[in-house]
Parts: structure tokens; C-alpha cells; sequence
């Protein structure tokens, strides 16, 4: 009985870490090329929910399967992402850090009571998105759309580790941050890779937002803050700048959140935060993050 | 004074000026590099040299007048767009991109046009046998004199017609700098248009057909190396006779 317990617990915490590990992919790109934390990033979850939520009967009425609501979804908040890069990050990229930070803070402000101005403060149900059924294995109950979310995450996550280490924009991406001067000499525009990096990363809360609605079909205007806090928090823990600490960290905080509430409900978020704080004590850069100096 | 190029100019700077900050850096520029030329542009620190030549590839704006590079005016041009006109930049201080494998630095000298790539890069390390050692090494792990070999290395893959190096010497071993300049001197034999900054101006004026000399923002001595070997002013300031 244990056994399955555990059993049903790691696939749980599996599903979550996954959309955590999606989210944390977002802030890990936008810091790694701009350094610049995105505060705003966890309500292009919102956003995306919301946009599955209105299209999902869409598309339904013209009998697509549901699940293809996602590529609108990936659109709407990846040109959200650019708009949002272009209009409010841009202009004081060149103002430091904490102006950086303070607008994205306002951004993530503005977003939500946006979304409560337009569509209200009441919850939506979002329609069901996947008609899996749950096949079980002794004990253990696997529902089939958990499975297909922690594969579609693992697949899009080794999808963007390869699309950053072997494409040619992959390339760019990481030359950028390295030298803004060099990646414009060797023919870079920087500028566009910065906002193509908005519009992946953004794209990809819009996959999160299709995961975690599938499991939790609920839209609120707030949704994203606290999603967006947790995978902050896995961005930092994996090392904040590499992918593999995005991943590595996203599926840690879910299985370390799913497992805590098996045993001591009550204490998921003190032992996710004390989980945080041993490794930035221990590794400052976290789990995978390389500690590099600063070069002049 | 003026000496008339032996062909057409590649690149011709004409009344260039430009300004930081509202200060004047450099004022009525004016510069003509005919084809397969090296020439030297020497002066001291702070007389704008590296200023010019971010301004002719488009990392700080002209204030005033024009750059022409193979009959595109650079003014105009999108700074990541120059590479394409086959204006390559061997910037001071190197700027390698560090976190990247030696191979993975020769590669994105490419980036413009990937399919210009093949061939070049077993043509650069037959130049540059060292990188062809280091080739799986990160850039950030080599010594000074291999990062200008690689900074160089990666300005070639480009294919270039004209290259703009910016003080190679700098920071060198006497040995390493001889290395670099012979390696220029190669380059410039290949048909490529240099275009060499230096402090060093013995070494430059040594190496090169003609040289300005750059003094606080204007151009104040022109003319063949020989001639400004020769030159008392230049002997005095720079030569350190």
C-alpha cells in the first residue's frame, strides 16, 4: 500500500514539477539573456488559460479536439510576450536592474487587474481538455492525461535544449548574453533575439497553461502569481540561466510540494522555501548554476 | 600632404564626426583605404581610435559626415548588417565569446551567411594550428595571445574583403605580438583590405603601406609608413627618438 502511495505520489509530483518546470524555463531564458527576472512571466499562464478557456468551445463547435486551442493560445501570449518586451522592457533596458525589475513587477500588476477588468473576478471553469481515460496498475490509478502532460513537458524541455545548443538562434541566444558587441559584429540583431527569446518563453507559459488546466480547470486573473512564485523559485533552485536547472528544478519543487502534502499538508510551502534557502546557502548559484565572474 | 591611393577605395570616411555626450571625440575625420592596402591609423590614447572604428561598424553613431564601404554608406546600415557587406571587426580587447567552445566561436563568425562556411574553418586552423588543437576548449579558457588568434580566426571565417583590427598587441608577449603581425601581414598578402589600429606604432608603421596618425579627435599627419618613419613629429611622439 505504501508502495503505491509512493507510487502515485512521484506521478503527481511529476505532472506538477513538469508545468513548474515549463514556467521556470521562461524566467531561466529571460534572465539568461537579459538578466533580467521576469517578474510578470507566471500571468502569461493567466493569459493562456484564458485564451483556452474562450477557444476550447471554439474549437470544439468545429470539431478540432480540444487540445489544439493550445496553438492559438501559444500565439496570443507569445505576441502578448513581444508587446509587453517591446513596449514597457525596452525602454529602460538601458536604466539598470532595479528598473528593469520594477516595471516588470508593475507589468505582472497590470496584467492581472487587465484580466479582471476584462473578464471578471469570478473563476471560469475551462472545458475539459484531454478525454483520457485512467488506466489502473494494482493499486496505483494512472489518469492517462497526467502521463501525456509530464511527456509533453520532458519532450518540449529536451526540444529547447536542443533548439539552444544546435540552431543557429539557439546559438545566437546564448552569444548574446556573452557579447552584445561581438554577436552585433558576427551579424546578430541583438534586439530581435531578445524578443524572440520574450516570445518562446511566453509561448511556452502558454503550454504550461494547457498542462495545468488539464488538471486543474480553473481560471482565475491571479492564477499566475503564485504558479509564477513557485517556478521562480525552481528557476533559482536548478541554477537560474541553464535549461537543464529550469527542468531540474521544476520537477524537484513538484515532487517536493505533492509529497510534503501527502505527510503534512500544511507544510508543503515551508519545506519548499527551507528547501530553497539550504541550497542557496550551500550553492548561491543553485543546483547546476555555474558560478561565473563577472567579465569586464 | 594628401597621397593618392593606388585603386578605387574600399572605404572612405569624409568629414566623419562624432560626439559623446555632447563632447566632440572625433572632428572632420577623413580617411581613404584603397583595395588590398594596410594601413596603419596610430595616436595616442584617447585620440579616438577605437571610436572611429566602432563608428564604421555601426556600434556608436556618426554624429556627422559619411563612411562608404564598397559603395554602401555604413551610416545607413543596420550594425549587424555590415558583416554581410564583407566588413569584418577584430574589436580591442577581443570580445570571444567565452562560453563558447573554440569551434562554436569560428562557427558563429558565419552566422551572417552559413553557407559561405564551407571549407573556411579547416582554413583557419591550418592558419591557426593552435585553435585547431583547442578546438573543443572554451574560449574563455585560452591565453590572451590564442583569444586574438581566435578573434581573428572568427573575422576571417566571414570571408571578409577588408578587416578593421583594433590594437591586436595589446596586452602581449613581444613574441606574440611578432606572431600577430606576421599572421596580419598574411592576411593583407591574401587580397584582405586591413585597416590596423595600434599603439604600437612602431610595429604598425613596420608593417603597413600608409598610416594616419590620430590626435585628440583630428587626423594631424598623413602619409606613406616610410614618410612618417621619417617624420620628426612622429619620430618624437611615437617612435621614441
Amino acid at each position: 500500500m505504501a508502495a503505491s502511495l509512493f507510487v502515485q505520489g512521484l506521478i503527481n509530483g511529476l505532472n506538477q514539477g513538469a508545468i513548474y518546470a515549463l514556467i521556470a524555463l521562461g524566467y531561466t531564458m529571460v534572465y539568461g539573456i537579459i538578466r533580467m527576472i521576469n517578474f510578470a512571466h507566471g500571468d502569461f499562464i493567466m493569459i493562456g488559460a484564458y485564451t483556452l478557456f474562450y477557444t476550447i468551445p471554439l474549437m470544439v463547435n468545429a470539431g478540432m479536439p480540444a487540445w489544439m486551442a493550445v496553438i492559438i493560445a501559444i500565439v496570443v501570449c507569445a505576441l502578448v510576450g513581444v508587446l509587453v518586451e517591446i513596449l514597457a522592457y525596452k525602454p529602460v533596458r538601458k536604466a539598470g536592474s532595479m528598473s528593469a525589475l520594477i516595471t516588470a513587477l508593475a507589468m505582472s500588476i497590470f496584467l492581472e487587474n487587465l484580466a479582471m477588468v476584462l473578464f471578471g473576478a469570478k473563476p471560469h471553469n475551462v472545458q475539459a481538455i484531454f478525454q483520457l481515460p485512467t488506466v489502473r496498475v494494482g493499486s496505483v490509478s494512472l489518469p492517462l492525461n497526467v502521463l501525456l502532460t509530464i511527456a509533453i513537458g520532458l519532450l518540449i524541455m529536451l526540444g529547447m535544449q536542443f533548439f539552444v545548443k544546435k540552431t543557429n538562434l539557439g546559438k545566437a541566444m546564448r552569444a548574446v548574453p556573452q557579447d552584445k558587441d561581438a554577436s552585433t559584429l558576427v551579424g546578430i540583431n541583438v534586439d530581435r533575439i531578445i524578443t524572440l527569446t520574450f516570445a518562446i518563453g511566453s509561448g511556452l507559459a502558454a503550454v504550461a497553461a494547457l498542462m495545468y488546466c488539464s488538471t486543474y480547470p480553473r481560471v482565475t486573473n491571479d492564477m499566475g502569481s503564485m504558479m509564477g512564485m513557485k517556478a521562480f523559485i525552481a528557476a533559482v533552485l536548478g541554477g537560474i540561466g541553464v535549461i537543464p536547472g529550469a527542468m531540474l528544478g521544476g520537477i524537484l519543487v513538484g515532487l517536493i510540494e505533492i509529497f510534503v502534502k501527502l505527510f503534512a499538508p500544511g507544510w508543503y510551502e515551508a519545506v519548499t522555501y527551507g528547501t530553497l534557502i539550504v541550497i542557496l546557502l550551500v550553492k548561491p548559484s543553485g543546483i547546476l548554476g555555474k558560478n561565473l565572474g563577472e567579465k569586464v | 600632404m594628401a597621397v593618392e591611393t593606388k585603386t578605387a577605395p574600399v572605404l572612405r570616411c569624409q568629414h566623419l564626426g562624432i560626439q559623446f555626450g555632447g563632447l566632440k571625440a572625433v572632428d572632420d575625420f577623413n580617411l581613404e583605404i584603397g583595395e588590398s592596402e594596410l594601413v596603419g591609423l596610430i595616436g595616442p590614447n584617447g585620440a579616438g581610435k577605437t571610436t572611429t572604428l566602432r563608428t564604421i561598424t555601426g556600434l556608436e553613431k556618426a554624429a556627422s559626415g559619411s563612411i562608404v564601404f564598397d559603395g554602401h554608406d555604413l551610416t545607413k546600415i543596420t550594425p549587424s548588417k555590415i558583416i554581410t557587406l564583407k566588413l569584418a571587426y577584430v574589436p580591442e580587447g577581443r570580445h570571444i565569446f567565452p562560453q563558447m567552445t573554440v569551434a562554436e566561436n569560428l562557427e558563429m563568425g558565419t552566422y551572417a551567411d552559413k553557407a559561405g562556411m564551407a571549407g573556411t574553418m579547416e582554413d583557419v586552423y591550418a592558419r591557426f594550428p593552435r585553435l585547431s588543437e583547442r578546438r573543443r576548449q572554451l574560449a574563455g579558457t585560452l591565453s590572451g595571445g590564442e583569444q586574438q588568434m581566435l578573434a581573428v580566426g572568427r573575422a576571417l571565417m566571414a570571408k571578409p574583403k577588408m578587416i578593421l583590427m583594433d590594437e591586436p598587441s595589446m596586452g602581449l608577449s613581444p613574441l606574440l605580438v611578432q606572431e600577430i603581425f606576421d599572421i596580419i601581414q598574411e592576411v593583407n598578402r591574401a587580397g584582405i583590405t586591413v585597416l590596423l589600429v595600434e599603439q604600437n606604432a612602431k610595429m604598425a608603421l613596420s608593417i603597413s603601406n600608409r598610416a594616419y596618425v590620430l590626435e585628440t579627435g583630428t587626423i594631424s599627419i598623413e602619409g606613406s609608413a616610410a614618410e612618417l618613419m621619417d617624420d620628426p613629429r612622429v619620430k618624437k611622439a611615437y617612435l621614441g627618438q
